[in-house]
């Protein structure tokens, strides 16, 4: 079971890739969350009941219900246009994501260690380099800003990977997730939009060492 | 008392919110002042000992954090000066000096720790308080120079954390799971390699965001070239210092694995690229304070050339790491007046400084001296020790091209000192300039004196401590 929603996020990671529309991407890191919600109530199995409540309200409330809606509110306020706008053609973008799916595939494979489940390695470092790309490849801040919550989601589900041994680890990595997510996207996404009209990466070029 | 010091920092950084009053600022500011000095003194007298599980005051923890302890006294006194000198709204006041004391406990209590996980959370509140400095001014350039530092920091700090799930995995063999570094050193035999691997290289990547070496140099170099000078002065040392405690406890317990030739050739690797970057930039860059900040990089990598070499290069590493502290943060300090004159940062515009402020001009000659690593300073010290590692390691193709580069950049980084200390800048104003009192540079001859001071004549506890230091790494 927790095999078929790692597999969906694996694809939604796919449609992520060839999306056109901003509210699409919304949607997907909305939908995310809600895989990850799934897969942690089927992976952590050994862990104290409140702790889970806890890692489960993370997903749920944080990652596809707080931070899409906020993202949604700062599309509207700052007048974002739809278009992701990005650098590369979409196929391009398929046919890169399929890359790193396939390397991190061969990459899994050299690993002989019986501890780890495979797919849990597989998708949270595919959903890294995805995060990665999206990142090197998109023209808007707010695009940055969604390829660093993808990163988040894909090292969650690796510390998921762990979270049975090592709880303290799935909650030292929520902790990273509303630290970084609360400065990057309600401090400055917000002074960001006010200051800079266009929200383009382009426009922050000002600093110079010449 | 590590939780009263974290309860009184917390408290004072409350206060400032509470009260926005300028005469109860400073005094709070003084306050924790004193309480830092308080907590150093208490942490000398109770070396080798641990308190709340997580915090050790190993000799590593203690040399770092009296170094930080040296420099934060000038860089609250300046802020002070910086704060008196520019037309300031309580608010951001107080913001500013909630996030300097929260920059300086953070930075502290992170030496400390003894557990990789507590490092990266302290890292962590070094990069919100550090950004909250570096928008100081609310202008579109600091914005830029904060939303850059803080994305960076905030991918490298995920990183960090990727790199603890994979040791964490690499720990399972070992049948524990407490993530000490202490555990760590003493199950090293049965680490896994393979996981071992990928988290060195994800926890290097992420700390060189903090410590100022290639990849991930670029996020700090804008923030310290828009952060006020002395909040600059801070990021420029003691806040790299975290980011070499991060990576040095780690590759102590990597050092006694059978991956410590691997490590030193990726250290090695990420330290000569980042003294060639900055040597290109130092050629290149006009604007004052990013040279100054390209210096720090330089001297970074180093400082990681020294570790890779191994031998007496761990020694003169740690040496180098808390003197440059001591020079850089001068430099900084230093800078702030030079600002104060010309109100530019380019180096067009600024020259002849000797005529205007003699006394700064005799601390940059100074710093420059330090910097450049030249007899009398202790800096020549480390560096010759870091340069006699090299060559005992065999890495003579190395050590050449290190130098060659080290001479372009002395040559780059003297052409504009002397500029700004001699040549007139161009269609410049001297009618109305601000008086600078000589006593504000006095702080920035006690930290140079006290450089050379430890290079040339270290006192015994001093060498001691970074013996100790170093005394888990393999010979």
């Amino acid at each position: 079971m927790i095999h078929v929603f790692l597999i969906i996020f694996l694809i939604s990671l796919f449609y992520m890739a060839i999306a056109n529309r901003m509210l699409t991407y919304v949607n997907i890191l909305a939908l995310q969350g809600v895989l990850l919600f799934f897969v942690v109530f089927f992976q952590l199995k050994e862990i104290s009941t409140l702790n889970l409540v806890l890692i489960l309200l993370e997903t749920i409330v944080f990652k596809s219900l707080a931070v899409p809606l906020f993202l949604k509110y700062i599309l509207k306020r700052n007048k974002i246009t739809r278009e992701a706008e990005p650098f590369l053609p979409h196929f391009v973008s398929l046919i890169i994501v399929t890359l790193i799916v396939v390397v991190t595939i061969l990459l899994s494979n050299s690993i002989k260690d019986t501890n780890l489940d495979k797919i849990f390695f597989v998708v949270a470092l595919s959903t890294l380099f995805t995060g990665l790309y999206f990142i090197a490849s998109r023209r808007k801040i707010i695009t940055h800003v969604m390829g660093y919550l993808i990163i988040e989601n894909g090292v969650f589900v690796l510390s998921l990977a762990v979270g049975n041994e090592m709880p303290m680890l799935v909650n030292l990595g929520i902790m990273l997730d509303i630290f970084a997510s609360v400065l990057i996207l309600g401090i400055f996404l917000n002074k960001i939009g006010d200051v800079f009209k266009e929200v383009d990466v382009n426009q922050l070029t000002n600093l110079k060492d010449y | 008392m590590t939780l009263i010091y974290l309860i009184g920092a917390f408290l004072i950084v409350i206060g400032f919110f509470v009260n926005r009053n300028k005469v109860i600022n400073y005094s709070l500011l003084g306050l924790f002042i004193i309480l830092q000095w308080t907590f150093t003194i208490y942490s000398l007298y109770h070396f080798r000992t641990t308190e709340l599980d997580y915090f050790s005051f190993d000799s590593l923890g203690i040399l770092l954090l009296l170094t930080l302890s040296i420099v934060a006294v000038p860089a609250a006194l300046h802020s002070f000066i910086y704060i008196e000198k520019h037309p300031e709204n309580p608010e951001t006041r107080s913001i500013y000096f909630a996030a300097l004391v929260g920059l300086i406990t953070a930075t502290g209590v992170g030496y400390l720790s003894n557990h990789i996980a507590v490092t990266w959370i302290f890292t962590e509140i070094t990069t919100l308080c550090a950004s909250a400095l570096i928008y100081h001014h609310r202008t579109k350039l600091a914005l830029e120079g904060t939303w850059k530092y803080v994305f960076i920091c905030a991918i490298s700090i995920t990183f960090v954390f990727i790199g603890i799930l994979f040791l964490s995995l690499s720990l399972t063999h070992a049948g524990s799971d407490d993530l000490s570094f202490k555990n760590l050193l003493a199950n090293s035999s049965k680490l896994n390699p393979f996981w071992l691997r990928l988290s060195f290289l994800f926890i290097f990547t992420g700390f060189t965001a903090k410590l100022g070496l290639v990849p991930m140099f670029t996020a700090g170099i804008d923030a310290k070239d828009k952060a006020p000078a002395p909040a600059g002065a801070l990021l420029a040392s003691v806040l790299m210092n975290l980011g070499f405690v991060g990576i040095f406890r780690f590759y102590i317990v990597i050092a006694n694995t059978p991956l410590l030739h691997w490590a030193n050739v990726v250290i090695g690797i990420a330290a000569f690229l980042s003294v060639f970057v900055a040597t290109v930039y130092m050629i290149k860059v006009k604007n004052l304070k990013r040279m100054f900040a390209y210096s720090g990089i330089e001297h970074m990598g180093l400082v990681m050339l020294g570790v890779a070499a191994g031998g007496v290069g761990y020694y003169a590493a740690i040496l180098h790491v808390v003197l440059h502290a001591l020079v850089k943060s001068c430099v900084f300090f230093q800078y702030s007046q030079i600002y104060r004159i010309y109100q530019n940062k380019s180096i067009y515009h600024i020259g002849n400084y000797f005529k205007y402020n003699t006394t700064g001009a005799i601390v940059i000659l100074f710093a420059f001296i330090s910097t450049s690593a030249m007899p009398p300073s202790g800096l020549f010290v480390s560096e010759f020790l870091i340069f006699r590692s090299l060559f005992e390691a065999n890495q003579i193709i190395v050590l050449i091209s290190v130098l060659l580069l080290l001479t372009m950049i002395i040559w780059a980084f003297g052409k504009n000192i002397f500029k700004i200390l001699f040549i007139p800048p161009v269609d410049f104003d001297d009618s109305n300039l601000p008086k600078i009192s000589p006593w504000e540079s006095s702080t920035q001859f006690i930290l140079l004196t006290g450089a050379v001071y430890l290079g040339l004549n270290p006192p015994v506890e001093f060498v001691n401590l970074i013996k100790e230091s170093i005394m888990l790494l393999p010979k």
